[in-house]
């Protein structure tokens, strides 16, 4: 199989631009991080110690680790799922708070159903209403040109006030001054891992991560299958890659954009599922927490490919859990620096991805010129 | 004392004689390329003498246009050394090149369309803060440069608005205003219409006169024959030939090009045309402003025949296509396959059996960055064939791409390659194969050459010929009056939207066709319309 890249890193054989570009860019955003932390005055290997012992040093970690990484990798794969079709979505985060409205809604009003029916319907509203969020957007990037860019972006404002106005006004407890509803009933929450194992007589340390960590896999297998494996998909790529081809092929642009839209944002709408029926278990004011922006980082890192999207939500997840215990293991080191990290990895990792591509080009061409 | 002044002279009369026949203009010597693993240039040599027009031909991919862009400074090359005048230059960018005196006119105009000829003149060379000044000695150069070289041009008028032709001819000037003595010409006649060919060459026989020096990039070897003093080929990266044109012949040529003997005229026998297949009654069609590009446009074509459609590209061919092919609705008139009005959508047609060679296979026909049977499927992707429980079946996809890349000689034949990685010439015979393989019974194809290396030509001739044999209809349109003529039974002329001509193809003069191209065709078409 010959196998060279296309785009930006044209020339470059395959492999490297899979496997030795976002290393070399990790490495960059570390030694970058570990100059920054040189400046405050810390010792950066201490810090590299204390975030990788943080991430995966003992069980409650790995699982907190792992209820992170959840959340990147149903962002991650909504961004990735409208790239394929050559769209940015850059409301992955409004279409994971509106998905929340879905879940609660369901949670909350329809929990006279059984355990076995309130997850299929809660799974259903958390889709159906992230995808409802992506939908005008999309329908005016299919039939009107409005770009969909600036329409996510506005959409995500939009839900913000959105979701402050119904918690305010509408769906908060009677008498109560929170801006958030009532807990969800006991049977309308998702299992922790923790309690499942312990049910098989395994004993864990307890963690948030939950059942939503199990749909999340399944959603990187569906995402690989629809992408790769169906005329969907084929479809959908083939407008990502060329519109005018798609044309010819018979296959009607704006509506691939609409499918691709409304599959991404049903993708972003389930990050709300492990947020609050796995761990918060009520819908409140902003849990979506950038993790929809996030995901755009987590999708360029992962090539939009399902297996690296999940191995690059891995890497975020242990940023964020590592990072937590790293801001109380040395003081010095705020929450904000942590936030500094993972804005150079998303930096090197995402928006200066191809910083690397003239060097590499070079060092193997030079190897294969010999 | 005198017997110095004798040496003196005699070494001057040496110097002399030098410029005009030892030392050349241009020398490059010993030129290696690598990109990756590709050797784009191997070791070449080339040198072009002063005042002479210097042809360069090769098939795509020999490496004609990455010697030239190493001349021109686009890129640099790994080993040897380049001369101008005798003297080693370092080039390093297109400024050196200007610098010594090298001018480029590539394929695809580098002109801005909304600035006036004077203004495209001066960009990267305004001379100054303000624009006055130099606009005014453009103007100057303009008017002298016009005159010397018959090289008219409305110095005011928007680049957009001229022809074609004309805006070669901004290019030339925009070459000759920077101080080029050395001018390299990138493939010049693709887009021309025989007669703006003509004059093209006239001009070049004019700059030649004036003592400058020209090399022409081509792949069309009449045209080297017609006009050059010299020629060099260059085939897979390495220069085979040096000749005088005097002592060429075409055959030649093209025998050196390949590597192999060529058979450069159709091979075909007569036409058996049949019944009527596909009928075009009055259709006008619109493009996306609303302009009218087609204009009650009237044909058939019947089974076993090949109706060409000539025309300078831009007078409506393009938009007639793709209403054929359904992807453009017709604004009036009627397509009608075996008596029947065809269904909208491309996916309809193709399955009511008319088959559509798109124009850009680049951005139309395939899917560059698809694997090949990705590309190989497309428009076919709902074939239940190509499914299993609900899948894509990629394992069959897979047999089939390759069977069809063996049936029309795709190379290398393998399913899994990128598409973009494969020649011109290969990317064209897959869109074809993937096409001509579903047995339809009309086949439209647009420019099936462009860009096709003459071994490809030769087979993709043979397949549209053995089409029309086997029964079917087939509308070619193409920009190549060779292959309009030496390939279809019938030629229309399209002009302005209209069809201002047909010519059985027995009778079609070379001059005549280009005539009715040009739209001075009114009187002639009198004559010729049946």
């Amino acid at each position: 199989m010959t196998a060279t890249a296309t785009g930006p890193a044209a020339g470059l054989p395959r492999w490297a631009v899979i496997g030795l570009l976002p290393v070399l860019n990790l490495l960059t955003a570390f030694a970058v991080s570990g100059l920054v932390v040189l400046l405050i005055g810390e010792d950066p290997w201490r810090v590299v110690r204390i975030l990788v012992w943080g991430a995966f040093g003992f069980e409650e970690a790995i699982g907190y680790t792992l209820f992170y990484a959840t959340n990147f990798i149903f962002t991650g794969l909504a961004v990735a799922v409208a790239f394929h079709c050559g769209l940015f979505n850059i409301g992955g985060e409004g279409q994971a708070y509106v998905g929340g409205l879905g879940v609660a809604l369901v949670c909350l009003h329809l929990d006279f159903l059984p355990f076995a029916l309130i997850v299929p319907a809660a799974m259903a509203g958390a889709a159906l209403f992230g995808a409802a969020w992506a939908f005008v957007p999309a329908f005016l990037q299919a039939y009107r040109g409005s770009h969909v860019v600036i329409t996510t972006i506005m959409f995500n404002f939009i839900a913000a006030a959105l979701m402050v106005y119904l918690l305010v006004n509408v769906m908060s407890e009677p008498g109560s001054v929170q801006p958030e509803t009532r807990p969800f009933a006991a049977h309308a929450r998702l299992p922790f891992v923790h309690e499942i194992l312990a049910a098989a007589g395994i004993r864990v340390a307890a963690s948030p991560l939950n059942l939503s960590f199990v749909w999340a896999l399944l959603c990187c297998a569906f995402v690989w299958l629809f992408i790769w494996h169906t005329r969907a998909g084929y479809r959908l790529r083939t407008v990502g890659f060329s519109p005018p081809a798609a044309r010819y092929g018979g296959i009607s642009p704006p509506r691939q954009v609409l499918i691709a839209m409304l599959v991404s944002g049903a993708l972003a709408g389930c990050m709300s599922l492990n947020e609050l029926m796995g761990v918060q278990h009520r819908l409140l004011l902003e849990f979506s927490a950038g993790y929809g922006f996030a995901g755009i980082a987590v999708a360029l890192m992962g090539r939009g490919h399902p297996v690296g999207i999940l191995l690059a939500s891995l890497l975020f997840g242990a940023l964020y859990q590592g990072g937590a215990e790293l801001s109380f293991e040395i003081p010095r080191i705020t929450r904000d620096m942590v936030v500094v990290i993972q804005g150079l990895v998303i930096l090197f990792a995402g928006a200066l991805e191809y910083l690397f591509v003239p060097a590499l080009r070079l060092a193997l061409t030079r190897r294969h010129g010999a | 004392m005198p017997r110095k002044v004798a040496a003196d002279s005699a070494r001057a009369a040496l110097r002399d004689e030098m410029p005009g026949s030892v030392v050349p203009a241009v020398e490059l010597r010993g030129v290696d390329k690598r990109f990756g693993r590709v050797h784009a240039n191997r070791d070449v040599s080339l040198a072009v003498a002063r005042g002479a027009i210097h042809g360069l031909v090769g098939e795509n991919g020999a490496g004609k246009s990455t010697l030239m862009s190493i001349l021109y400074g686009f890129y640099r090359a790994d080993r040897g050394e380049i001369r101008v005048d005798g003297r080693p230059v370092a080039i390093e960018d297109s400024e050196d090149a200007i610098a010594a005196g090298i001018g480029m006119v590539h394929q695809h105009f580098m002109l801005v369309d909304t600035f006036s000829v004077v203004e495209n003149m001066v960009l990267g060379a305004e001379g100054g803060a303000l624009l006055a000044s130099g606009m005014s000695r453009a103007r100057r150069v303009l008017e002298r440069l016009a005159r010397d070289y018959a090289l008219e041009v409305p110095p005011d008028a928007r680049v957009g608005d001229l022809s074609v032709g004309v805006q070669q001819r901004v290019e030339i000037l925009k070459a000759l205003f920077r101080g080029a003595e050395i001018l390299i010409l990138d493939e010049p006649t693709g887009a021309l219409t025989p007669q703006e060919a003509e004059h093209l060459f006239r001009i070049l026989r004019r700059l030649k006169a004036q003592g400058k020096t020209i090399i022409l990039i081509t792949h069309k070897l009449r045209e080297v024959m017609e006009v050059s003093d010299r020629v060099s080929v260059m085939r897979e990266g390495a220069m085979v030939a040096h000749r005088d044109t005097a002592r060429t012949s075409i055959p030649e040529l093209a025998e050196l090009m390949v590597g192999r003997r060529v058979l450069l005229r159709v091979e075909k026998g007569e036409a058996r045309p049949g019944r009527n297949l596909l009928a075009v009654e009055t259709l006008s069609v619109r493009d996306e402003r609303g302009t009218t590009r087609v204009r009650e446009v009237s044909f058939t074509v019947r089974e076993g025949e090949i109706v060409g459609i000539a025309g300078v590209s831009g007078n409506g061919q393009s938009e007639l296509l793709e209403a054929l092919a359904g992807l453009r609705p017709a604004f009036a008139g009627h397509i009608l396959l075996r008596g029947r009005p065809l269904g909208e959508g491309s996916g309809a047609r193709r399955s009511e059996g008319l088959a559509h060679v798109p124009e850009d296979r680049r951005r139309m026909g395939l899917v560059l960055p698809f694997e090949v049977r990705e590309s190989a499927i497309l428009g076919y992707h709902d074939d239940p064939r190509y499914r299993s429980a609900g899948r894509l079946d990629w394992a069959s996809v897979s047999r089939d791409t390759e069977e069809k890349m063996r049936a029309f000689d795709v190379r290398p034949p393998d399913p899994r390659r990128i598409t973009a990685s494969l020649s011109g010439g290969n990317q064209q015979k897959l869109v074809l194969a993937r096409e001509m393989e579903r047995d339809p019974s009309v086949l439209v194809v647009g420019q099936p050459t462009r860009g096709v290396d003459i071994g490809a030509i030769e087979f993709i001739h043979r397949r549209l010929v053995a089409m029309r044999d086997a029964g079917k209809a087939v509308l070619l349109v193409s920009a190549e009056l060779d292959e309009i003529m030496g390939l279809c039974d019938r030629i229309l002329v399209m002009f302005n939207g209209r069809i201002v001509g047909e010519v059985p193809a027995g009778a079609a003069s070379e001059r005549e066709l280009g005539l009715l191209m040009a739209g001075a065709g009114a009187r002639s078409r009198a004559l010729r319309a049946p």
